[in-house]
């Protein structure tokens, strides 16, 4: 079958009512993962199968309504109506329903209906209803709403084959809005339709009047008006006429809609749900709320997010590390095997120290990703996450942020990209996008050997005086996110203050099969978005530090010192000595030699300058290119020998020839640039895909760029005034 | 006549009917979310750092900032008898 013969159904539902568990259900591994063209909302798209069909499914956002103000709602809108430029309009809407909190999910299942899309209710969590204390007859729903209900629970699988059934056998088209003002109100309205039907011919009517009711309730909300096409002169009077005309007849414009629906959601809900014991028990929230009085407790509360925390974060810092030394164990092991069963030649070079490592700079990252968005996934999918949202709210609020970025901030310590990755919990796109920008900011892991190396050999003082620069260190980087968030919101992404209106569904015991669905996208994401661009970064950066080779006469010259060596030492000392010629020689070393002039008022000689564009790769290159540069061999952060060059190296020109280049100043100043600079081409990477657009890793990398040059040339001046 | 307080004079515990909520945008958001003139409301806690709160509702649970609190008003359970 052709792929565009393939119908096109479409997921709709709250958040929290199980739409991507019934999503993953329905598809299998067969989906997807994207962005939805423009905007950073994400789109899972997949294919399945009914008897005599395939259909091709797309998981629209979570959205509580089609009132079309954040950007999940009006992509679910459109994308319903058929107005997104690569979606065909859908045949069919399966419309997600948490049966437990029924009447609050039928506002936007309803409105979906009044669409006149044709639809099948997906009943979903009637184990959470029956545990609630309700019995829902289906039944009695579907003749009430006039589309088929069925009744179900995704997680367990138990109701797939029904609602492949009722899909199979095509809804039939919902009836129009069966809620009606008075006449006056309605014949206003009914004007506004007639208005939108000269500009939209081939409309149903039910569309239409969707339509009305929704210009005429939202006509003056600014957010609006600036996401959608303006409308016809003639509609947007029509549109106030009909706003004067409720107001006349007693209604809200605002809200009329919002009264009317919840009240004939009232009426539709009573003949079919019967209440097991008295309607003020209602044993899931109850349960709920007693676990509550735990978690979100005053004292205990904030001491469990703190012990959640340390956990994931520990576990992605230090329990990832060892599949991360696998990895890194077996990509070397590839390169030498590889290596060895290569001739020597540019080819080999190409393979074993582009390809194959730049393949490992990508991979490693995986078990960082897999260990937080196990972490992540936990929490969020038990409710846990916005408690922690809740509890941690007013703090963030001194950044002009939501609770729910303290998450991904605190996963950035480990290492921005699944922290940025997992900004996609911020439902508000400007917080969402400042919250990407200070990510890099905190401290990842890979700064830790640059940090541990510059202060092991330059911090004079004890070791307890070491450790604490260290912290302070990671300080900074903390304060300096909080004071750029707060810059950041009161400036270019300042916005009209959403309010916080925080949803904390009952807790629920977590879905292995969508926990294993969560990781799979995850990383295949990753791999596929940021690995191609994090691959040629890394080959670009083996070509310029490898090239030009060294002239055939300064091969030559080691060659006769190679052959005329006394020891395995000496021979190891002249190796490396044509190592750092080499690096010295090579395009990286020419561009840092161009730099220097930039990078000397912060005290950095062009090596420092080669060592910090190698680590645009990953900081943690720092070390080993120092190494390289000055010809330790295999370079360690604790190498001793290392730290014993850099603590000899001079200047070769200039004023000051002769003198140490790492003095006390230099190396604060070091350490200030690598708190602050975006020196992670993996990060600017995973920037440009979450916000679909190169600007803003390039601002990123510039603000940062500033605050690194800033605060190194400030820390140089005052520890030289200082000493 | 009942007396209309806003939701966060309410002390974790205390409920309340909603009586009217200020700001046409907001209480379109809130009326969307379940939160409507007429439905019964109770603050169940505070925050750790004192804000948001917990709003216990038929159904649901949801937290709202006071600031937003502050827009709600509210007849008081045993003012409402």
């Amino acid at each position: 079958m052709n792929v565009s013969e393939k119908r096109l159904a479409v997921i709709a539902g709250n958040p929290n009512s199980g739409k991507t568990t019934l999503f993953n259900a329905l598809t299998g591994l067969r989906q997807k993962v994207g962005n939805y063209a423009g905007v950073t909302v994400e789109r899972k798209e997949g294919v399945f199968k009914t008897n005599g069909a395939e259909w091709k499914l797309i998981d629209l956002p979570g959205a509580y309504s089609l009132a079309a103000r954040s950007p999940e709602e009006t992509i679910a809108r459109k994308a319903l109506r058929g107005e997104m430029d690569d979606l065909p309009k859908p045949s069919l809407a399966i419309i997600v329903v948490d049966a437990s909190n029924l009447d609050r999910n039928l506002y936007l299942a309803t409105q979906i209906l009044n669409m006149g899309v044709p639809s099948v209710i997906a009943l979903n969590m009637m184990d959470q209803a029956e545990i609630a204390g309700a019995q829902i007859d289906a039944d009695t729903l579907a003749a009430q709403l006039g589309v088929p209900v069925v009744p179900m629970v995704a997680t367990r699988g138990e109701g797939i084959e029904e609602l492949k059934a009722a899909t199979e056998n095509g809804a039939s088209e919902p009836p129009m809005r069966p809620w009606r003002l008075d006449d006056e109100s309605e014949a206003a309205l009914s004007y506004v339709s007639a208005a939108l039907r000269r500009v939209h011919e081939e409309a149903s009517d039910a569309e239409l009047d969707s339509e009305a009711v929704r210009l005429v309730s939202g006509a003056d909300s600014e957010a609006a008006a600036a996401s959608d096409e303006a409308p016809a002169p003639a509609v947007k009077r029509a549109v106030d006429e009909a706003r004067s005309a409720l107001s006349e007849n007693g209604h809200t414009p605002e809200t009329f809609e919002a009264q009317a629906r919840h009240q004939w959601i009232r009426s539709v809900t009573a003949p079919a749900v019967k209440h097991a014991v008295g309607r003020s028990e209602n044993a899931l929230l109850s349960r709920s709320d007693r676990i509550d009085s735990v978690l979100t407790h005053r004292i205990l509360g904030p001491l469990i997010l703190l012990a959640a925390a340390l956990l994931a974060f520990q576990a992605v810092f230090s329990w990832a590390s060892i599949p991360m030394d696998w990895i890194n164990a077996g990509v070397s092991a590839l390169g030498s095997f590889v290596g060895g069963w290569m001739p020597e030649g540019a080819l080999r070079g190409l393979i074993v120290d582009g390809v194959i490592a730049g393949v490992g700079s990508v991979v490693i990252f995986l078990p960082q990703i897999l260990f937080l968005f196990f972490f992540i996934g936990l929490l969020e999918d038990t409710g846990y996450m916005a408690r922690a949202a809740f509890m941690m709210d007013r703090f963030m609020r001194g950044m002009g942020l939501h609770g729910n970025a303290f998450i991904p901030l605190l996963s950035s310590f480990a290492c921005a990209i699944p922290g940025i990755m997992a900004t996609r919990t911020i439902s508000e796109p400007k917080d969402r996008l400042a919250t990407i920008l200070i990510a890099p900011l905190m401290a990842c892991s890979a700064r830790l050997p640059v940090y541990a190396l510059l202060i092991a050999a330059f911090i004079p003082g004890s070791a307890w005086v070491k450790s604490l620069s260290l912290t302070g260190l990671y300080l900074l980087g903390v304060l300096a996110a909080m004071a750029m968030a707060f810059l950041f919101k009161k400036t270019f992404l300042r916005g009209e203050a959403a309010p916080l209106i925080l949803e904390l569904p009952p807790y629920r015991l977590p879905s292995w099969r969508t926990l294993f669905f969560r990781l799979w996208d995850r990383s295949g994401e990753f791999i596929k978005r940021a690995g191609g661009m994090i691959l040629a970064a890394t080959i670009l950066l083996w070509f310029m530090a490898s090239y030009p080779k060294l002239s055939a006469e300064a091969e030559a010259v080691y060659e006769t010192r190679l052959a005329g060596a006394q020891s395995e030492t000496e021979t190891a000392q002249i190796e490396n000595d044509r190592a750092a010629a080499a690096v010295s020689n090579s395009f990286a070393a020419r561009f840092g030699k161009w730099t220097e002039p930039a990078l000397r008022p912060l005290g950095f000689d062009w090596k420092i300058g080669v060592g910090v564009i190698f680590s645009f790769a990953a900081r943690e290159v720092f070390v080993g290119a120092m190494g390289t540069i000055y010809g330790v061999g295999k370079a360690d952060e604790d190498a001793s020998s290392l730290q014993e060059r850099l603590q000899g190296a001079v200047w070769e020109d200039g004023g000051n020839k002769g003198e140490p280049i790492y003095t006390l100043p230099t190396a604060v100043a070091l350490l200030l640039f690598y708190v602050f600079a975006l020196q992670c081409v993996s990060t600017v990477a995973i920037m440009r895909r979450e916000t679909n657009s190169w600007r803003w890793p390039a601002f990123a990398w510039i603000y940062m760029f500033v605050l690194a040059y800033g605060f190194a040339w400030i820390g140089r001046a005052a520890v030289s005034a200082f000493i | 006549m009942k007396t209309v307080h806003p939701l966060s004079e309410l002390k974790p515990g205390e409920s309340g009917v909603i009586a009217r909520i200020d700001g046409s945008q907001l209480r379109l958001r809130l009326m969307e979310r379940g939160l409507l003139p007429g439905e019964r409301v109770q603050t169940l806690k505070r925050a750790p750092l004192g804000d948001p709160i917990e709003l216990a509702l038929e159904g649901f649970r949801i937290s709202i900032r006071k600031q937003e609190a502050k827009r709600i008003f509210v007849v008081r359970e045993d003012e409402s008898k």
